[in-house]
């Protein structure tokens, strides 16, 4: 591109009623003489009549000279901009150019169109095209011949399943979906500790699938499930089940259209699907916590929710107050929780419409987590509309149907021993104390401790049905934070 | 625009780390005059294991010293792992289940 030194500088397009509107006024302007230069964005035959057109399809020049309408009539002194009008007024139009009596047969003031470098997603492409992005990690050029979704798995990238290309287009857009600079780094992720970044983790959720308005959940849940309290390596590198559950709660859930309703823990919501994907990926590509030979991930079984596992709480719906309220926010903050969850056991009452009934159902179930003999557990326990709405009518708080059932829950101390019910599992331990009242059927130990087991609503509006998702301990797998903009 | 087959820039989503290899240290030839710690990572029943090697590291007249994670799923404090430099010239990490 020229430098323009001195003279006038015209940016149209073909696709403008405005810019057709001037193209007498362009052709008067070449035809006087004048330094004029025309830029046209969308077709190089255009303003017809005008010798010399510069062709901006490539939007290099729009973008520089940062054009937002078009016609954008500029002048030039010395290299530098000196004067610019936009759309088309006579007076204007008069006074930059100095042509007196111009457009004289014009309408007085037509207002100009959008300028094709400003129509939305093209800042991103366009910062991307011309260098501008601000974005420090590696580059990865994946040649034209490649398939990149070939590409990215064969580096190693996915979870399994495709992910969509990380562009810096779309790294820009999800950037913006937060007010956090891209160079804070939110977490130290494990196995390998490394910084994560917000534009690390912007990279992430792009592949995941996210939105940029999910983004700041994505962000919450990273510095959540990487701090201090969450214990992500030990819930990473462990034999049992365990992944990262993220549980929204607050106005951002309704927001961003996540899925706390019909088939909550299920497929389709893009919302929950890519939350908790996000946050998966970031584990394996920042922090290299992978499966398989040389992976630290040691699951023995796992379960398809290492996928992803993320839903919302039923706050309109539900008779309780949310997990966020019980631990002190106000309902209007937006929180991320984060629990280990070990799968889902679906759990069927069809016929019990008491508390005191359902009650007994729910202890049963959550009895055979992990081991009917296995203690000191923790589980979420999700209850749907069907059933809680027969604490609503009874005016059971969340309280009080946690403490009935957590009494329930008080094992014998004789059940929990090895041999009994012909299995060997059990205690590996007792006091003398205890072993001199094995037959006391006082003597018990709790199933969970009351932090140990969280109650929330969710679920679609029929069906009389809970869900029991098992968790790994109470010493790791739950935290919650409140989700930045 | 340019309509040339272009190459599709994507960016790393990586840490970008390097896998760096290290070699092992030396194993000593004998334990005569040395130190050998004794972490228990607190996983049940890993006790039983480690007792019994620091029975069989004392009777063969080896000084032994023990410590302790303050929980299996977490990583080693910082000063443990000083303190564990600092005081012994082996150490056995057990591990359990």
């Amino acid at each position: 591109m020229n430098e323009i030194v001195n003279g006038l500088v015209a940016v149209v397009k073909r696709d403008c009623p405005t810019c057709e509107l001037v193209q007498p006024i362009l052709r008067e302007l070449t035809d006087k003489g004048g330094p004029l230069s025309v830029y046209t964005q969308d077709d190089p035959a255009f303003p017809e009549g005008v010798p010399g057109v510069i062709d901006d399809r490539g939007l290099a020049f729009s973008y520089r000279q940062k054009i937002e309408i078009v016609p954008t009539l500029i002048r030039f002194e010395q290299g530098r901009e000196v004067e610019r009008v936009i759309g088309w007024n006579r007076g204007e139009w008069q006074a930059i150019t100095g042509v007196k009596g111009l457009g004289d047969k014009l309408p007085e003031n037509r207002p100009g169109c959008g300028a094709i470098n400003i129509e939305p997603g093209m800042a991103e492409e366009l910062a991307a095209r011309f260098g501008d992005t601000g974005i420090v990690s590696r580059r990865v050029h994946v040649p034209a011949h490649v398939d990149p979704m070939e590409a990215m798995f064969d580096r190693g990238w996915t979870d399994g399943l495709p992910v969509t290309p990380p562009t810096e287009a779309r790294v820009l857009r999800m950037l913006k979906g937060t007010r956090r600079r891209p160079d804070e780094v939110i977490a130290i992720v494990p196995p390998d500790r490394a910084a994560c970044t917000v534009e690390k983790a912007a990279v992430n959720a792009v592949m995941a699938g996210c939105k940029p308005e999910y983004f700041p959940v994505v962000l919450a849940a990273i510095e959540t499930a990487c701090g201090p309290k969450f214990g992500m390596h030990g819930v990473l590198c462990t034999t049992s089940f365990a992944t990262p559950m993220i549980v929204v709660s607050g106005p951002i859930s309704r927001a961003i259209g996540m899925n706390s309703g019909r088939n909550v823990l299920g497929q389709a919501n893009r919302a929950n699907a890519s939350i908790g994907r996000a946050l998966q990926l970031i584990i394996r590509n920042v922090g290299g916590g992978r499966p398989g030979p040389g992976g630290i991930d040691r699951c023995t079984i796992g379960h398809q929710g290492k996928y992803t596992m993320c839903f919302a709480e039923d706050e309109l719906g539900s008779p309780w107050e949310s997990l966020a309220v019980e631990r002190g926010f106000r309902p209007d903050q937006n929180v991320v929780h984060i629990f280990t969850g070990n799968g889902v056991q679906g759990l069927h009452d069809h016929r019990s419409r008491t508390p005191e009934g359902l009650v007994a159902t729910y202890a049963q179930c959550l009895r055979v987590v992990h081991h009917p003999k296995i203690t000191y557990s923790t589980a979420l326990l999700l209850i749907a509309p069907e059933h809680t709405v027969h604490f609503r009518e009874a005016g059971w708080s969340k309280q009080r149907l946690k403490a009935a059932i957590l009494e329930r829950l008080q094992i014998p101390v004789r059940e929990l021993m090895p041999g009994y019910n012909d299995d060997d599992e059990g205690l590996r331990r007792i006091t003398p104390e205890q072993r001199a009242r094995l037959d006391d059927p006082t003597l018990t130990i709790p199933k969970f401790l009351p932090d140990g087991l969280n109650i929330v609503a969710a679920g679609g509006e029929a069906g009389m049905m809970a869900a029991v998702i098992a968790g790994l301990s109470l010493d790791i797998g739950m935290d919650w934070a409140e989700i930045k903009p | 625009m340019n309509e040339e087959l272009q190459d599709l820039v994507l960016v790393d989503p990586t840490s970008e780390l390097h896998r760096e290899f290290r070699d092992r240290l030396q194993r000593p030839q004998s334990l005569e005059g040395l130190t050998v710690g004794i972490m228990d990572i607190r996983k049940d029943p890993g006790e039983i294991f480690l007792d019994r090697l620091d029975e069989l590291f004392t009777e063969r007249g080896v000084k032994v010293k023990r410590y302790a994670k303050p929980h299996f799923s977490w990583e080693a404090p910082t000063e443990l792992k000083q303190t564990i430099a600092a005081e012994c010239d082996i150490v056995v990490e057990g591990l359990a289940d």
